[in-house]
């Protein structure tokens, strides 16, 4: 942490916003929020999914521009009209979807939406810049590379090198750590103190009250659109204090977790090998075991095997070696074959991949039971039957909607992973592949997830769960498996908090952890 | 002053098809804007096609003529669209299925005097088959080696009426002329002027056994659309092909076999034309029904029946149209009424907002 | 005989049609919008340039006149597509409708062929005196055929070399991201559909006042605008490769032409003599290439995993995430 100031008020305020109201359709993202950010201290800002923290973000990015309240920075008024503004105002924004041209090398990135050149590039001297700046806050990365072929937490160091090319003197990131492992994360966290020492400042969105309360020099809470605490000291306040603040009420975790003894192997993945999108090799001779009656959890960084993992598992993806379902090798088989073995699958791409945006709710809720009675009727459909079945799973899994007709698309995160929880449970399957199940849901709702997964656990299904949230996987599985570029690189069977450095370890490859 | 876009909630059921009717109104107003200018008179030629299309029970009659093969290639296209497959080439499908019907006549694949109930059969499975061949090859290309079919089916489109020029100018060529020999009598689809005997109102009257073809097809789709379980994995594949691959659905399969059906639907009308108007293969046997089946399918928001009262539309823009001068017109109010659709569709999904502050993120 | 570098010759002018329209759709489709209208667009320009030159006598102000017809026909699709965020196939399928409709209407009655005043063809000083390849390339060549040598050269840095061609290409990977950056994505896909416009339209008049005067209804342009849109795929959206593709169809085209005069192929009867029932076999060659080159395209594609910007075909809206 940087030293402690002696007398704050003296400090230069590098942005400050006042008022900031921001509406969507049908929802008040910012609620006459205040905010302000010294210059060279890193500002934390706290809250939920939801609570209003990327929406004030992204007007101080001029992404949007609020309908009253205004933006200062270096005490001038602002009205930054898009994010090229705010750029030149010296503000950068790293999303947490990163905003890269995937076919395009690093240098042409940084290049990006610069003003010089204005009209010839010179790749070569732009390349030799980047390598430099990239030197001196000590990041590693290569500016000839095309950014596809990049892994998501060198992606951020380009985005972050992007930013400071731009001349940005305040670096707003939103969420950085959810993509990154431990390490990678202690890495990012002296980049980030390297840059506020020269001067810089740097807002750090995050939900994660540990986290914030290593980095921060103050901290901002936001819940429901509005600041429930403005730029508090973080050692003034308890991590329950924050958490009040945050979610508005105690937060407890308190999971129906019953001893289950495991049974049979349910699934038997052994020696698979898979290529992803981009033809490269993704699982290398992976080898893994789940039982009845266990939940295994997945660790790793994202782009080390664990979604071709689920999409071999699943029949998503062509593989060499044997995925056994009960007995039943469906590798390279077709996702009918997994179906049938009784494999139900949350997909990670939840609107993307687990349902069909347009149509109701009636026709996403028997996606996967559409073959079977009394929804099928030899070659005919049952549409009464279909319609009895959704009215059903709606109320048994207060899927929150107007009526079973309307289309998928309009349910929340939260409400349209119900809907592919309860189709995949209601099918009580064998074994259920989860992935990523409650990444961009609210608190509340991940309680509800993580109580069904239990609950399934308890049935006697065998549980795969692929989650980036290491808390998560200590919270519910009976193993932690650890992966690391397409292998099971560690094995721990029974996982606690003390556990967490060593499995942040095996996830970056770490030396000497074998 | 700044015009954006809104996304609308869910729009209320009357506002798609009240704008598509707007959409309709619009482009015959465009049309007319066109015809003033050009130095006709839009009032007189708009009356002329209500009453040349829909004046009396004898045009009515030569109106569902035009339809029947407009039905039967706008199913054809609606169907594929469900799937989100841009099947462009109705018209080399409508092509090839009149020649697979007359080669049954002229090659000829039944010997001479063949009764009508064994000739007719015959040339309906020949003209679906050819134009099914021709629907399957973009398919396969598509779902085996994900070639574009948008360009695939048009490029066949010109392979094809090459093919049937090659056949009416060379081989099958009536004294040098660009046309077949007339087909015998058992060839022909019955009409209802064949009645007239029994029915003396019939008389005159040229709506021929493809209309109960198309309307058959119609049914038959929308059975299938909406009671089967093919219907709904249609469905599912048109909104969200990763889904039902994720559903277990075999995309690619489905692919080859609703392009084979869509272009058997236009090889029948191909058959269902040469075999109940024109009596003959000839080079211009089609005045575009296959593209005018796009803007049908579009139109009709790929429901079979809409197809049905879309064709009969445009049907009698066609059958009167032909006298409108110049011949360019018809086919331009039929890009002006898809782009009013298109614009019209636009309404249903957003609402137009002029205000004065700067657009701002949904 | 057929002599294969007047062939090749011929070639090259009557694939600098070919070319201008897929170095348009190029444009528009590296800035992410699709538009199947090219054939619409290269009619209107192909009847815009014939009347205003057939009226006028100046086929320079017809090339002017039909390159805005084609731009201005490539607005509609644009505000369709771009602001209403309407589908680019069906929007594209419309305007071919109509630019024929149009093309047709504003055509009729111009006489077919007739006499034209047309562009000027020259020969290079110098180049064209290089054995073979000056007789192929730069002997008694419409100035059109010269712009195209240039334009191909000029697209390709354009695109792969400068700013505006980096934000171009930026735009139609992943507009979120040339948004983040302050680019204008909707100004610049107008931009681009424009181009793409312009260059239709040069396409259309560079047919009917440049390489094969006259106006014959439909028939002036005979798919050559579908041809196009094929070749994009094949050029795997690079201008080069594009040039190479349209230059190789004109040979194709020249070829048909040509080798329906030749009475004995080896000695054996020709049966593709004009007039034979069998030219119409020569006729389909061309629409079979397109259907052969975008295999090949497709194919490439899919093992180098590469192929369409990423973003073609859909409509960017802001706040949208990973659009």
């Amino acid at each position: 942490m940087t030293s402690a100031p002696i007398d704050q008020a003296t400090i230069p305020l590098a942005i400050e916003a006042v008022g900031i109201i921001k509406s969507f359709p049908g929802v008040l993202a910012n609620d006459h929020v205040d905010f302000d950010v010294r210059a060279g201290e890193i500002h934390a800002l706290l809250g939920e999914n939801g609570a209003g923290k990327s929406t004030l973000m992204n007007v101080l990015a001029g992404l949007y521009q609020p309908d009253s309240g205004h933006v200062r920075v270096d005490g001038r008024d602002v009205a930054f009209r898009s994010p090229r503004d705010a750029i030149a105002a010296g503000i950068g924004m790293v999303h947490q979807h990163f905003t890269l041209v995937p076919s395009q090398t690093v240098a042409e990135n940084v290049l990006l939406g610069l003003d010089r050149p204005r009209f010839r590039l010179d790749l070569r001297q732009t390349e030799k810049e980047v390598g430099h700046l990239a030197a001196e806050i000590g990041l590693r990365v290569d500016p000839g590379a095309r950014v596809w072929q990049l892994s998501v937490g060198e992606q951020q160091r380009v985005e972050i090198i992007k930013m400071l090319f731009h001349g940005a003197r305040v670096l707003i990131l939103d969420e950085p750590t959810a993509v990154l492992a431990p390490q990678e994360i202690a890495d990012l966290f002296a980049t980030l103190r390297s840059m506020v020492a020269a001067g810089r400042s740097v807002v750090f969105i995050s939900h994660k009250l540990g986290e914030v309360l290593a980095i921060a020099d103050r901290l901002t809470v936001m819940r429901g659109g509005r600041v429930t605490a403005a730029g508090i000291d973080p050692r003034s306040v308890t991590r329950a204090d924050l958490a009040r603040l945050m979610v508005g009420r105690p937060v407890l975790e308190a999971l129906q977790r019953t001893a289950v003894e495991p049974g049979r192997v349910v699934l038997s993945v052994e020696g698979v090998s898979a290529d992803n999108d981009r033809g490269l090799p993704a699982l290398r001779d992976a080898s893994l075991q789940v039982r009845a009656g266990e939940i295994v959890g997945i660790a790793a960084v994202a782009g080390n095997g664990q979604s071709e993992l689920a999409q071999v598992i699943t029949g998503l993806r062509t593989c060499t070696g044997r995925v056994v379902v009960d007995g039943r090798d469906i590798a390279a088989q077709p996702a009918r074959q997994a179906i049938d073995s009784g494999v139900a699958h949350v997909p990670e791409d939840r609107a993307g991949v687990g349902s069909a945006p347009n149509l109701s709710l009636v026709d996403n809720l028997i996606l996967r039971r559409f073959r079977h009675p009394p929804v099928a009727r030899g070659a005919f459909f049952d549409t009464r039957a279909a319609r009895a079945k959704a009215d059903e799973l709606r109320g048994a899994y207060a899927i929150s909607a107007p009526t079973i007709d309307a289309p998928a698309r309009i349910l929340s995160g939260g409400n349209l992973q119900r809907l592919i929880l309860a189709r995949e449970i209601d099918s009580a399957p064998t074994l259920l592949v989860a992935v990523q199940p409650t990444r961009g849901l609210d608190v509340g709702a991940i309680e509800g997830v993580h109580q069904l997964l239990l609950d399934l656990r308890a049935k006697g299904t065998a549980v795969l769960l692929i989650s980036e949230e290491l808390d998560e996987l200590l919270a519910l599985a009976d193993r932690i498996l650890v992966m690391y570029e397409g292998q099971v690189a560690a094995e721990f069977p029974a996982p606690s908090s003390a556990d967490v450095d060593a499995i942040g370890l095996h996830m970056t490859g770490g030396e000497g952890a074998a | 002053m700044i015009i954006r876009l809104e996304p609308r909630g869910e729009p209320p059921r009357w506002l798609s098809p009240l704008l598509t009717i707007a959409a309709v109104i619009v482009a015959l107003l465009v049309g007319a804007v066109v015809l003033a200018f050009v130095g006709g008179d839009p009032v007189k030629a708009y009356l002329h096609i209500v009453k040349a299309a829909f004046g009396d029970v004898g045009v009515l009659s030569d109106t569902l003529v035009k339809a029947t093969p407009l039905i039967l290639t706008g199913l054809a296209c609606a169907l594929a669209f469900r799937m989100r497959l841009w099947n462009i080439g109705a018209e080399g499908q409508f092509l090839l299925g009149a020649w697979g019907a007359s080669a049954v006549v002229l090659f000829p694949l039944l010997p001479a005097g063949t009764p009508s109930f064994v000739v007719i059969p015959v040339m309906m499975v020949a003209g679906a088959l050819a134009g099914a061949l021709w629907g399957v090859i973009p398919g396969v290309l598509r779902a085996r080696l994900g070639v574009n079919e948008i360009i695939t089916t048009l490029m066949l489109n010109y392979v094809a009426l090459a093919w049937i020029q090659f056949w009416v100018f060379g081989p099958w060529s009536e004294g040098g002329f660009q046309q077949t020999a007339p087909f015998p009598k058992e060839a022909w689809l019955p009409r209802l002027t064949d009645f007239a005997k029994t029915v003396p109102a019939f008389s005159g009257l040229t709506t021929h056994l493809g209309l109960v073809f198309a309307l058959v097809a119609a049914a038959a789709l929308s059975i299938a659309v909406s009671r089967t379980r093919w219907g709904y994995e249609m469905r599912l594949i048109g909104d969200n092909a990763r889904a039902a691959r994720y559903a277990g659905i075999d995309i690619a399969r489905y692919v080859i076999v609703v392009f084979a059906i869509s272009g058997a639907l236009a090889g029948l009308a191909g058959m269902s034309e040469v075999g109940g108007v024109v009596h003959r293969l000839q080079d211009r046997i089609s005045p575009g029904y296959g593209f005018t089946a796009i803007i049908i399918a579009y139109l009709a928001r790929l429901g079979p029946w809409r197809v049905v009262l879309a064709s009969i539309l445009f049907g009698a823009l066609i059958l009167a149209g032909r006298e409108i001068q110049p011949s360019g017109v018809p086919a331009m109010i039929q890009g002006v009424i898809l782009f009013c659709l298109i614009a019209a569709e636009a309404l249903v999904r957003y609402r137009i907002v002029i205000g004065r502050r700067a657009p701002s993120a949904a | 005989m057929i002599d294969l570098t007047l062939i090749l010759a011929a070639g090259v002018a009557s694939g600098t049609i070919l070319l201008f329209a897929a170095v348009g759709e190029i444009f528009a489709e590296r800035a992410g919008v699709l538009n199947l209208g090219v054939e619409g667009m290269m009619l209107i320009g192909a009847v815009a340039a014939f009347s205003v030159t057939a009226a006028t006598g100046n086929p320079w102000l017809g090339v002017v006149v039909a390159m805005i017809a084609g731009g201005l026909l490539s607005l509609v699709h644009a505000a369709i597509t771009i602001q209403f965020r309407a589908d680019q196939v069906i929007s594209g399928l419309a305007l071919t409708f109509l630019g024929s409709g149009l093309a047709r209407v504003l055509g009729d009655g111009l006489s077919k062929a007739g006499q034209i005043s047309t562009l000027p063809r020259f020969t290079v000083p110098l180049l064209g005196d290089i054995p073979v390849l000056g007789a192929i390339l730069f002997r008694d060549q419409s100035l059109m055929t010269y712009v195209g040598f240039v334009l191909v050269p000029l697209a390709w840095y354009w695109i792969e070399r400068t700013r505006p061609g980096l934000n171009l290409r930026a735009v139609g990977e992943r507009p979120a991201a040339a948004d983040a950056q302050g680019i204008d994505v909707v100004r610049l896909r107008y931009l681009y559909v424009l181009v793409g416009g312009l260059l239709a339209g040069l396409a259309g008049a560079t047919i009917t006042i440049a390489i094969s005067p006259g106006w014959f209804g439909d028939q002036t342009v005979a798919g050559r605008g579908w041809i196009a849109v094929g070749l994009v795929i094949f050029a795997q959206w690079s201008p080069i490769r594009a040039a190479i593709g349209a230059y190789l169809f004109g040979a194709i085209f020249r070829f048909i032409i040509d080798i329906q005069g030749v009475k004995t192929i080896l000695g054996a009867e020709n049966p593709f003599q004009a007039g034979r029932s069998a030219t119409f076999f020569l006729e389909m060659l061309p629409y079979l290439f397109v259907v052969i080159v975008v295999i090949i395209g497709s194919r490439e594609a899919l093992r180098r995993r590469v192929g369409a910007p990423a973003a073609l075909g859909i409509p960017y809206v802001r706040g949208e995430r990973g659009a």
